[in-house]
Formats: structure tokens, C-alpha cells, sequence
């Protein structure tokens, strides 16, 4: 495969952010290297204080600053370096080429604003539509997102959770983005209105072309919507495939403790395997593998050498040293697989 | 009957609002055996967290008994509810906002000793303090600290520690584990289990998740809008649901799992709230299988096989 | 067991580990955040030696000599080496009475913010807790106080209680009793829906003593504050009404007297009102630097 930058929506090399608070500097991403073809969704999976969020963030140059410090070797979406954009350049390509959805739909949309004009706003800035015209394609949008027309003119109090979702998501697809940034989209709804949600962002990806990023927490919104993966633990990508590399081909012993984290559903008698102790001080760097402590794997060299983050199939990537001095080394999670 | 240590009858919760009569609970029975975990199951609004203090007498219900080893706690009077809650404890959703951020760990879990003066003598209250800290996993150093230097599953166990301190035989969890991260929710659902097994306890287990649920639960209560619409152990829950809102829930979980992959059931519409209810079945405007019949009346909740109640028409 | 590594190390039976353990306590927190504001600590060290000069006047001047002894041969000198900030129409020294009147200032100030804390914290902690119609009743009943402006309402007090030092804090008190009314409600209000509550009256506690041991101390640094720049005004409240004679009675130095004692000779010997004025708004600006910083040291969510 000859890889050109053109296929790639995004490409991000080299992405370091940190937060100088008063208690110390937090270091959020460190090193993050991640990119993904065109119309493929990938699942960005992570506990809290992973970097998943703050990743995203920076991608738009959304970081605050104070107190967050970003530097990056190369950041492009749609083609463009977004670090060299103007701040006007910059508000035009989050509105039209990128957009985002955020976890807490109902701070998303502002009270006071009537449902269609928050769709129409941005139509009008972004796409020069004239008012009436702005408007008849945000019903539209509604419609396509499954709320009636005649709900338009009401505010966003009178919508329930599910349906603010929607207007957001309709808001996000108002200009035909390229990419989407969706984080923890579902995580505030309940599981029927997830699904519905989940059904609902699946269906206007396709038709639209769209790529998109999915932040969230959960394997199982993964293993429903996304294409690739990349799970990330403590600001870095620790394994990275595609959707049957991470579930079939599980390499990284972080993605297998999530895995057996998990409450399986076909087989409840199975004793939960927990990831044992905490997620280190983000405040610290670690000299050696971040996970090395918690890792049931680990041996003295991991608490002294960084993992790289490195190809194992053409797909698949993964940082652990385990596999460079074994070349046999295989998960739990595989032998039984 | 069998050995039920907790057996609510005809539990009501009903809220005044500007919109009319607030259904939260509405006449909802059940019972749990000794030594058991009931896992209570629906979606926000469905009336799970409401039924959970109502039995705990957190919020006064409007009707029902709630019989706690043959004893009425509804009826109880303020001294003898006092005495009933060392037996009865609840264990909070959030650990960032159940800790009182101005004490420390030390007195967060001595408070309910202390209260109902189990142990007055200082050093043996420490002591008590220090082994409830181990039982749930704390390390010693941690007895000064304040809830907000430490992280949510600690917190978590703290919230725990203190259920446990009056040492009673029931404790509600109220979405113990939502709030946490996977790996950090698996360590505490293990410790739930362990301390079950170890002191006997019965618990009523309150969540949205479903897959939590089915690991934790013996027998399984699927709330809707204020009722129970299916009740049954947590295998025949899983391998034969038969209410069509069980079914519709099961099939919406996402199963973190290539090969294992399931017809899903989409519902129209959303959970509407349980104000000025129609005299129908109330889940009959988003089911997939309603006839004219669900439109006509509140079906009963019956025992279709041994212990696996559904409330539909169908059956 | 469980997944996480307990590290016993059982006690002894003679030292209780709560002892062995270092306790950082929120308040520590609060001065470390509170040390990097310039202002607040330079209100602090404003304020500080006000008090301390309050406390000490006696020591550097003497009552019945320098403070109210009239002297008509010295009657309104400017400031010189003798007196640095002058001397009154009655020939006494004006900086011995602003050092005086300090004492009469900050009490004022303290005291009728303690009275209106007592009842404000009290009845507004029982209307957020009980709620209902207590509530509403409480409530209204300090939105008709409030509709009063207070200095009006101050006013009506001292002339109905009489004229004296106390009557005057009374009238202070009672006339920002609403603020505190509402901050204790609104305070109590955000603390009541916490779980701790619940997870309190799960326990078997008592209400009163849910009141008093986990939703007073969680709204104290709210209220702190609000005291804090309540001094201020109160400061402001009682010069006002000494200004117009409501206040400490003659010959007694209070701030606000003095100024309105001066404002006959303000053309000509305007150092009778700009001292005594500027001690009114150095005092005052110090409380209210303090009152802001404590804000962002106790919420630093609030910043920025």
C-alpha cells in the first residue's frame, strides 16, 4: 500500500499536551501518533484521564491555554496543517470540515435559542444560506434525525435527553462535515435511546461519507459502530488495529484487563478480572512502561525500557516490549480464543 | 413461604407536581430471600432509586408495607426507624458527592458507630475503624485523608466501609458502580460479591446496566415507569425474556464481542414521565407487539412458570 | 481478597493510628491558595494593623488627654510634626481620635455583622432545610425587610431603641440580616440534595444534628465571605448614621462623626474630613480585597 497524505483524514504525529496547573504539570497526551483513512470511524477507547478527550481537543486547537501547553511534529485533517491556520481559517474549518459532539447534550444547547436556530446558525455562517433557506434545511436535518418539523420552534428544555442528542447531532451535520468528533455521544442517555442514537449516527455516516472519531469508554459501542481502534492509556496510544485485530488478535495486556473488566454477558457465572491498583500520577512521567505496575505480565525490564509503539501486522500496532524479547509471547486472552 | 428477609407489598411513591400526580412507584411488590441479591433494573425515570429509599424510609412512601423480618417498617415511629436503620443500609451512586467533603476517612466511617453508640470506648472504635478500612481494601495510611484526595473507586470503598459499620443483614446499591471506570468497576463488584459471601448480606442491587446486572444478581426485577413489568431469576431473565420491553433492553445492550452478535429490537419514542397515567398499559406506546387490548388496562403481573412474573397481556 | 494491596501494618495497642497519620486539613488548602493573592494579603496586612492599632490605642494615647479633652487654643491646626494629621475645631488631635475611633469602627462593623449571622445563618439554614410553607413564610418575610432601604430601616431602629453605641450595632445587625438570610438559604440549599445527607439520615442522625455537623460546616466558607464583606458595609452603614448623628454620641471619636463634625470646615481645614474618610476607605477596601480573595482561595473554580 502506498501511503500518501491524501489518504488520510487526519494524521497527527508527535501530539504532546500538558496542563501547568498550580499543583504541578499534568501531562495529558505524550507522543500521540495516530491518523485514519477516509470514511472509516475510529473508536478512541480509554478510562478517565486517558487522553482521550484532550486529544480530540487539540485536534481543533480547542486546548485551553492557560493552562494547557500543546506541541505537535505534524497536524493535519482534511489535507490541511491545522497549526499554521489563521484563527478566522481555524472557526471555518471547525464549523464546515469538522465538527464536534460532546457528552452532555443538554450544556450543548443553548436555552434560549429556539432548536431550529442553533441548526440554522451555522448554516448561515458556514454555507452563506439566507435566513428562510437556513431554516427550511434545518427541518430538514430535524426530520433526518427523526424529530418532527412541527417540534422546530420549541426550545431545548422542552426536548427530552435523546432528542437534545439528536438536535446536537443534527447541528454537527448541518454542513456536511468531513469529520465528525463524537465524545461519549451515548454516555448520558439510557440504553434504548443509545441504541436509537447509535443506529442513528451509523446510518447518517454511511449516507453521508463521513469519518469520525468515537471517544467513549465502552468496547461494546465499538465493537458496534467503529472500523479501527486505538486504546489509549495515560496520554498514548497503546495498541491500535482494526475492529477484529483489538477483539479477535488482543495484544496489549491493558486492552486484555479491559476485556476482563467486562461483565460477560453470556457467561455470568465468570469471576471479573480486574485490572489490579490505579492509573499512575498523571503529574509523573514514568521511566519506563506506564502500565508496568498494573500489568500482570510485566517483568524488571518494563519498569525500565518505553515500549514503541510499533507494527505487528500491517493493520496492528502495539507498545509492548514483551513481544521484542519474546517472540512467542502470547495474552491469556488469545489461548483461549 | 420461603426465608424472606425483605418483602415489599404494594410499595407507592407518588410526587405532587404542577403537572399532575407524579406515578415514581406505583404499586410495586416484591421479596427477597436471605442471603440474595435482587437486581432492580430500568432506565432513568423508571422509579428504581425512588423504590430504593422509599423501603429505606429516605423519602416517605405513599402507601405499601415493607416488611423487614416480618416487622412494618413504614409503620415504625422515629425511635424504632432510628434503631431499624442499623439493620437497613444504602450504599450511593456517586462517590464524589455521598462523602461529606469536611471529614476525614476516619470519622466517615466511625459516624454511624458513633451515632448509634455501638462502640463508645475511642481506642476500640479505632480499632473497628481500621478493620472495616481492611475489609473493603483501604490501606491504614489513608485514615486522615479527605474524600477529595482520592480517587473514585476509593471513594467507593469508603461509602462502602461505612454501610458495612453498623454490621447490617441489607444494604441497597444504588448504582454502586456507575460512575466508575471499567477496570475500577470491576474491582468493587468483586468486593460487593466477596463481602456477600463472606458476611451474609442481601442486597438489593439497583442499576440501568444490564450487563452488570446479569453478573451480580440472583433474580431480576425489569421496572418501567413506575412498575414492575417482569421478575425472574437472572438466568430465565436472560435465556427467555418474555416482556417485550425485557426484550427490547436485552437486544440494546452493545456486546463488546465480534462473534456473538444480536438482532437488535429498536423502540420508537422515549420514556415519557409517569404524570396523569391513562388507565392502559403503559409501555404500550413504544411496544413492538401492542394490540387493542394493551390500550384498555394496567395488565396484571403473573407467574407464567415458576417464579418468572411478566406483566403483559400476551401472556 | 481484593485487587488492591493492603498494606498492614496492624497499630499499636497503645498509639491510635488516626495519631500517626498527618492530616491536611481544607483550611491549610484554602491560606496556601489564599498566600498567592497580592491583594488579599495586602488587605490582610491592611487590616491587621488597623486592629492592632485598635487594640493598642490605649497605649500610644491617652483617652481622656488626647482624644477628648478639648483644647480651644489649639483648635484646627494643619498637620505638622506635633500633629500629623491635625487638629479638630476643639483643638483635639485627630489622628489619636482616627486611632480611637478604629476601636468603635471594627466593633461596630464585627459586632452587627455577628447579630445579623446569628439570626440571617438561623433562619435561613431552618427555611433551606425544612422547606414548605416555614420556608415561604421566612422568606417573604425577608423580602419585605429587604424592600426597606436599610439605612432607612437603620434609621428607624436608633431613633425607636435610643441613641447609644450598641443601639447602633442593633440597628447594623438587623438591617443586613436579609443578605445573610438569603446566602445561609441558598448555601443550605445547594448542600441539602447532596447524598451525604441521605447517606446521614440513612445512619439514624437527627435532623438538627444533620443541620449543625454536615450542612453548616459545607456552606461556612460561603458565608465567611459573605461576613467578611458585610463588614465592610456595616463599617459604611454606621459611619452613615453617625453622619447623621444616629451614631456613637459626642465626645466619643467614632469615623463618622468625625466626618460630619468636619463638614463645616471642609473649605478651609479639609484634613477634619479627608483623614477620618480615609481611614473609613482604607479599612474598608482592605475587608473587601480580603472578602474577594477568600472567594477565589475557598471556590478557585470561580476564577478565571
Amino acid at each position: 500500500m502506498t501511503i500518501k497524505n491524501d489518504d488520510y483524514i487526519f494524521d497527527i504525529e508527535g501530539l504532546n499536551v500538558r496542563y501547568e496547573t498550580e499543583d504541578g504539570t499534568v501531562y495529558a497526551v505524550n507522543g500521540l501518533d495516530l491518523k485514519l483513512g477516509y470514511k472509516k470511524t475510529l473508536g478512541l477507547v480509554g478510562e478517565t484521564g486517558a487522553g482521550k478527550t484532550t486529544t480530540a481537543l487539540a485536534m481543533l486547537r480547542l486546548v485551553p491555554s492557560p493552562p494547557g501547553v500543546v506541541d505537535c511534529k505534524k497536524l493535519e485533517i482534511c489535507g490541511q496543517d491545522i497549526r499554521a491556520l489563521s484563527a478566522q481559517k481555524l472557526e471555518e474549518v471547525r464549523g464546515k470540515d469538522i465538527s464536534m459532539i460532546f457528552q452532555d447534550p443538554m450544556t450543548a444547547l443553548n436555552p434560549v435559542f429556539r432548536v431550529v436556530d442553533q441548526i440554522a446558525e451555522s448554516l448561515e455562517i458556514h454555507e452563506h444560506l439566507s435566513r428562510s433557506d437556513a431554516q427550511e434545511k434545518a427541518k430538514e436535518l430535524l426530520e433526518m434525525v427523526g424529530i418532527s418539523r412541527s417540534r422546530a420552534n420549541e426550545f431545548a428544555h422542552q426536548f427530552s435527553g435523546g432528542m437534545k442528542q439528536r438536535v446536537v447531532i443534527a447541528i454537527a451535520l448541518a454542513c456536511n462535515p468531513k469529520l465528525i468528533i463524537a465524545d461519549e455521544p451515548t454516555t448520558a442517555l439510557d440504553v434504548t435511546i443509545q441504541a436509537q442514537v447509535l443506529d442513528l449516527m451509523k446510518d447518517l455516516k454511511e449516507k453521508h461519507d463521513t469519518s469520525m472519531i468515537m471517544i467513549t469508554h465502552d468496547l461494546g459501542i465499538v465493537a458496534e459502530v467503529c472500523d479501527e481502534v486505538a486504546v489509549m492509556y495515560t496520554g498514548r496510544v497503546v495498541e491500535q488495529g482494526t475492529l477484529e485485530d483489538i477483539f479477535e488478535r488482543t495484544m496489549h495486556p491493558y486492552t486484555e484487563g479491559l476485556f476482563n473488566s467486562l461483565p460477560n454477558i453470556a457467561d455470568r457465572q465468570a469471576m471479573l478480572k480486574p485490572i489490579r491498583g490505579l492509573m499512575p500520577d498523571p503529574t509523573e512521567q514514568p521511566k519506563g512502561c506506564p502500565f508496568a505496575s498494573r500489568c500482570d505480565y510485566a517483568s524488571p525490564e518494563c519498569e525500565s525500557e518505553h515500549p514503541v509503539l510499533r507494527y505487528v501486522s500491517d493493520t496492528h500496532k502495539v507498545a509492548c516490549s514483551a513481544y521484542d524479547r519474546q517472540p512467542d509471547f502470547l495474552l491469556e486472552r488469545r489461548k483461549t480464543r | 413461604m420461603t426465608d424472606a428477609l425483605l418483602d415489599v407489598r404494594g410499595l407507592k411513591k407518588y410526587f405532587e407536581t404542577s403537572h399532575g400526580l407524579l406515578h415514581a412507584v406505583d404499586d410495586v411488590s416484591f421479596s427477597i430471600e436471605r442471603g440474595k441479591t435482587l437486581g432492580l433494573v430500568g432506565e432513568s425515570g423508571c422509579g428504581k432509586s425512588t423504590t430504593g429509599r422509599a423501603i429505606l424510609r429516605l423519602i416517605e412512601p405513599t402507601a405499601g408495607e415493607v416488611l423487614f423480618e416480618g416487622v412494618d417498617v413504614v409503620k415504625l415511629g422515629s425511635g424504632a426507624m432510628r434503631k431499624m436503620r442499623k439493620n437497613m443500609q444504602i450504599i450511593f451512586q456517586d462517590p464524589f458527592s455521598s462523602l461529606d467533603p469536611r471529614k476525614t476517612i476516619n470519622q466517615i466511617i466511625a459516624e454511624p458507630i458513633k451515632e448509634n453508640r455501638i462502640i463508645t470506648d475511642k481506642v476500640a472504635l479505632e480499632k473497628r475503624v481500621l478493620e472495616l478500612m481492611e475489609t473493603v481494601g483501604l490501606a491504614e495510611r489513608l485514615i486522615n485523608t479527605y474524600p477529595h484526595e482520592l480517587d473514585g473507586g476509593r471513594r467507593q470503598r469508603i461509602g462502602i466501609a461505612r454501610a458495612l459499620a453498623m454490621e447490617p443483614k441489607f444494604i441497597i446499591c444504588d448504582e454502586p458502580v456507575s460512575a466508575l471506570d471499567v477496570s475500577i468497576q470491576a474491582q468493587i463488584l468483586n468486593l460487593l460479591k466477596q463481602l456477600q459471601e463472606r458476611l451474609g448480606l442481601t442486597y438489593i442491587f439497583i442499576t440501568h446496566d444490564l450487563s452488570v446486572v446479569n453478573h451480580f444478581s440472583d433474580d431480576i426485577a425489569v421496572m418501567y415507569l413506575g412498575q414492575i413489568v417482569e421478575k425472574a431469576s437472572a438466568e430465565e431473565h436472560f435465556n427467555n425474556p418474555l416482556h417485550p420491553y425485557t426484550k427490547a433492553l436485552l437486544s440494546a445492550i452493545p456486546i463488546p464481542d465480534l462473534r456473538n452478535k444480536r438482532q437488535r429490537i429498536t423502540l420508537k419514542g422515549e420514556i415519557t414521565s409517569p404524570v396523569n397515567l391513562p388507565d392502559a398499559c403503559r409501555f404500550a406506546k413504544r411496544c413492538n407487539e401492542c394490540v387493542e387490548q394493551c390500550t384498555k388496562g394496567i395488565p396484571p403481573l403473573k407467574e407464567i412458570s415458576k417464579g418468572h412474573f411478566v406483566a403483559c397481556f400476551k401472556y | 481478597m481484593t485487587a488492591e494491596k493492603i498494606e498492614t501494618t496492624q497499630p499499636e495497642s497503645t498509639e491510635l493510628a488516626s495519631k500517626k497519620y498527618h492530616k491536611r486539613s481544607a483550611f491549610v488548602a484554602i491560606w496556601n491558595r489564599l498566600k498567592k493573592n497580592k491583594g488579599a494579603i495586602l488587605g490582610l496586612f491592611i487590616l491587621i494593623i488597623v486592629t492592632l492599632l485598635a487594640i493598642f490605642a490605649p497605649v500610644i494615647y491617652s483617652y481622656e488627654t488626647d482624644v477628648i479633652e478639648q483644647n480651644v487654643t489649639n483648635r484646627l491646626k494643619p498637620p505638622s510634626a506635633e500633629h500629623w494629621c491635625g487638629t479638630d475645631d476643639l483643638g483635639r488631635d485627630i489622628l489619636a481620635r482616627i486611632v480611637f475611633g478604629a476601636r468603635y469602627s471594627l466593633a461596630i462593623g464585627v459586632v452587627s455583622v455577628i447579630i445579623s449571622l446569628i439570626f440571617g445563618v438561623t433562619f435561613g439554614a431552618a427555611a433551606g432545610y425544612v422547606g414548605g410553607a416555614f420556608e415561604d413564610v421566612i422568606m417573604r418575610i425577608t423580602d419585605i425587610f429587604s424592600s426597606i432601604p436599610s439605612i432607612l430601616m437603620a434609621i428607624a431602629i436608633v431613633s425607636a431603641l435610643g441613641k447609644s453605641t450598641f443601639n447602633l450595632m442593633v440597628a447594623v445587625g438587623v438591617s443586613s440580616t436579609p443578605t445573610f438570610v438569603r446566602v445561609a438559604r441558598a448555601a443550605v440549599l445547594s448542600v441539602r440534595g447532596e447524598e451525604y445527607v441521605e447517606s446521614a439520615r440513612a445512619i439514624g442522625m437527627r435532623d438538627w444534628k444533620i443541620i449543625l455537623v454536615h450542612i453548616l460546616p459545607n456552606c461556612v466558607s460561603q458565608i465567611i465571605v459573605q461576613a467578611t464583606l458585610r463588614v465592610a458595609q456595616a463599617i459604611i452603614a454606621s459611619a452613615g448614621l453617625s453622619f447623621l448623628g444616629l451614631g456613637v454620641p459626642a465626645p466619643a471619636p467614632e469615623w463618622g462623626s468625625m466626618l460630619s463634625a468636619g463638614r463645616a470646615y471642609i473649605r478651609n481645614s479639609s484634613y477634619l474630613t479627608i483623614f477620618p474618610g480615609l481611614a473609613i476607605m482604607i479599612t474598608v477596601l482592605s475587608l473587601n480585597l480580603i472578602g474577594d480573595g477568600l472567594r477565589d482561595a475557598i471556590d478557585p473554580k470561580l476564577k478565571r
